[in-house]
């Protein structure tokens, strides 16, 4: 019982500073391949290549003043970036990045909780995370945080959606909610559910970009109209945790990619959590060089894509798999 | 439905094919302080004033760069010396007010004033960015070898 405690505590400790690691480097990634597409150099200074950059930014962050205006809903407004944070950093815990190793006699398995429902886990929290959009949006009284808020909550109910739906197909194959059962299920490369799976991959990727509120579908934070949306009247480490939140986010739903669609530790000659981290970077990739490619939605478009497209696929891809199941 | 779909497998591919294109590329940034570029034979950076082989100021102090200088940024008073050769007292051009279009230069019937290659003389006073005719005269050694 000790023991699972304390390898418990030590597996947190390790996937935390680990992951709060990946989100400060991932806006290094962020950065230096936006700059590269740009045919700039992206941060060079802080460092070889900017390799400090993301300490040199959490350090200012850190000692910037935390200016609050004047008539914010005070309890609310210091609420929301946690709202946004916690979630994030408490997702990592079902998501495995390994399979079992022993050590001292004592099976560790590569994954903080092996609980059987942890998709419906990890929707359930990912979906507590809008709360910290719209109150962020609502308790900063300003025009432009409230319509980020409202566009945010909008767009991220909506594409939750067909989220779920695209992973329908997966758990039916797999049939389990259990994400180590369902890597368990692709031991196999030709197994991967990328390839069982293509139209709810595709699906998965745009919904997954859309509950990220990146770029195509970063309407809750269009600079050209709404300031910075529901972040506008946050300052230093506030800000900091939405952007933690952010990064963090996108990080949980590259590593979710990974495990449901690309058969997350598999792969050989190469430890299983360098597989996993390798595929994870492929997803952050993509995201970035989407980021870099496409403009952005108007309004319209996004509902309409959201409703008329992509849930009529996700339910046809449903059928589909449904249909293969039987035959 | 069918365009959305084209779009999706057909033009947002494309368009990343070009973006990754620009990826690969080599960037043009131009680090600066350790990279420079090389300028234009015809770059007009700072002044400066020429001497004439033995050392002495070409100037006169006639006043036709300040009569043309179209911001008004030279400032200068003459006076003689003991041969009553005419030269300037004081000369003194405001950096900050000029903008380096070179009519000075144009202007100068005693081919005494130069725009030249310098271009990094940023400071912290605006004071110090008033020029006299001690920062704008080349150094005595280099008098007579036009930059």
């Amino acid at each position: 019982m000790l023991a699972f405690v304390i390898i418990t505590f030590v597996k947190i400790a390790v996937v935390l500073v680990v992951f709060l690691l990946l989100i400060a480097y991932l806006t290094w990634l962020e950065r230096k391949l936006l700059g590269h597409f740009q045919v700039r150099l992206g941060p060079m200074r802080v460092g070889p290549h900017g390799l400090l950059q993301p300490i040199a930014d959490g350090v200012k962050l850190l000692f910037k003043e935390d200016i609050v205006p004047a008539n914010v809903h005070k309890f609310i407004h210091n609420l929301a970036p946690l709202l946004t944070f916690i979630p994030a950093l408490i997702i990592v815990a079902v998501i495995p990045f390994g399979s079992g190793i022993k050590i001292l006699g004592y099976e560790i398995n590569m994954v903080i909780s092996n609980f059987n429902m942890g998709i419906l886990y990890i929707l359930a929290v990912s979906s507590l995370g809008v709360y910290g959009l719209v109150l962020a949006g609502w308790s900063s009284n300003n025009k432009y945080s409230l319509l980020g808020g409202l566009r945010s909550s909008a767009q991220m109910i909506s594409y939750e959606v067909s989220l779920g739906f695209s992973l329908i197909g997966v758990l039916m194959m797999a049939g389990s909610l259990s994400l180590v059962n369902i890597v368990n299920a692709q031991d196999k490369f030709f197994n991967w559910f990328i390839f069982r799976q293509p139209l709810g991959f595709i699906l998965y990727l745009i919904c997954a970009i859309a509950e990220l509120n990146r770029a195509p579908f970063d309407l809750p934070e269009a600079e050209n109209e709404l300031v910075a949306g529901y972040m506008t009247e946050y300052s230093s480490m506030k800000f900091a945790m939405f952007f933690l939140g952010e990064y963090g986010n996108m990080i949980n739903i590259s590593a979710l990619a990974t495990t449901l669609f690309l058969g997350g530790w598999h792969g050989p000659f190469l430890p299983p959590v360098v597989w996993f981290l390798l595929k994870m970077v492929i997803f952050l990739f993509f995201y970035i060089w989407i980021r870099a490619t496409l403009p952005r939605f108007r309004y319209d478009q996004l509902m309409n894509f959201g409703w008329k497209v992509l849930i009529p696929l996700a339910l046809l891809n449903i059928f589909i798999t449904a249909v293969i199941m039987i035959l | 439905m069918f365009d959305v779909l084209k779009t999706i497998f057909w033009a947002i591919p494309r368009g990343l094919s070009v973006t990754f294109k620009y990826l690969l590329s080599r960037p043009t940034t131009v680090r600066y302080p350790e990279q420079k570029l090389t300028l234009s034979p015809r770059y007009r950076g700072l002044h400066y004033l020429e001497r004439n082989e033995d050392g002495t100021e070409k100037c006169v102090c006639c006043g036709l760069c300040a009569a043309f200088c179209p911001s008004g940024c030279i400032y200068m008073e003459p006076t003689e010396d003991e041969f009553g050769e005419r030269y300037a007292k004081v000369y003194e051009i405001n950096e900050l007010r000029c903008i380096f279009c070179g009519y000075c230069q144009e202007a100068c019937p005693k081919e005494a004033i130069f725009l030249g290659k310098e271009y990094e003389f940023s400071n912290d006073r605006r004071e110090k960015l008033i020029y006299t005719k001690e920062d704008l005269l080349v150094p005595l050694e280099k008098a007579g070898q036009r930059m």
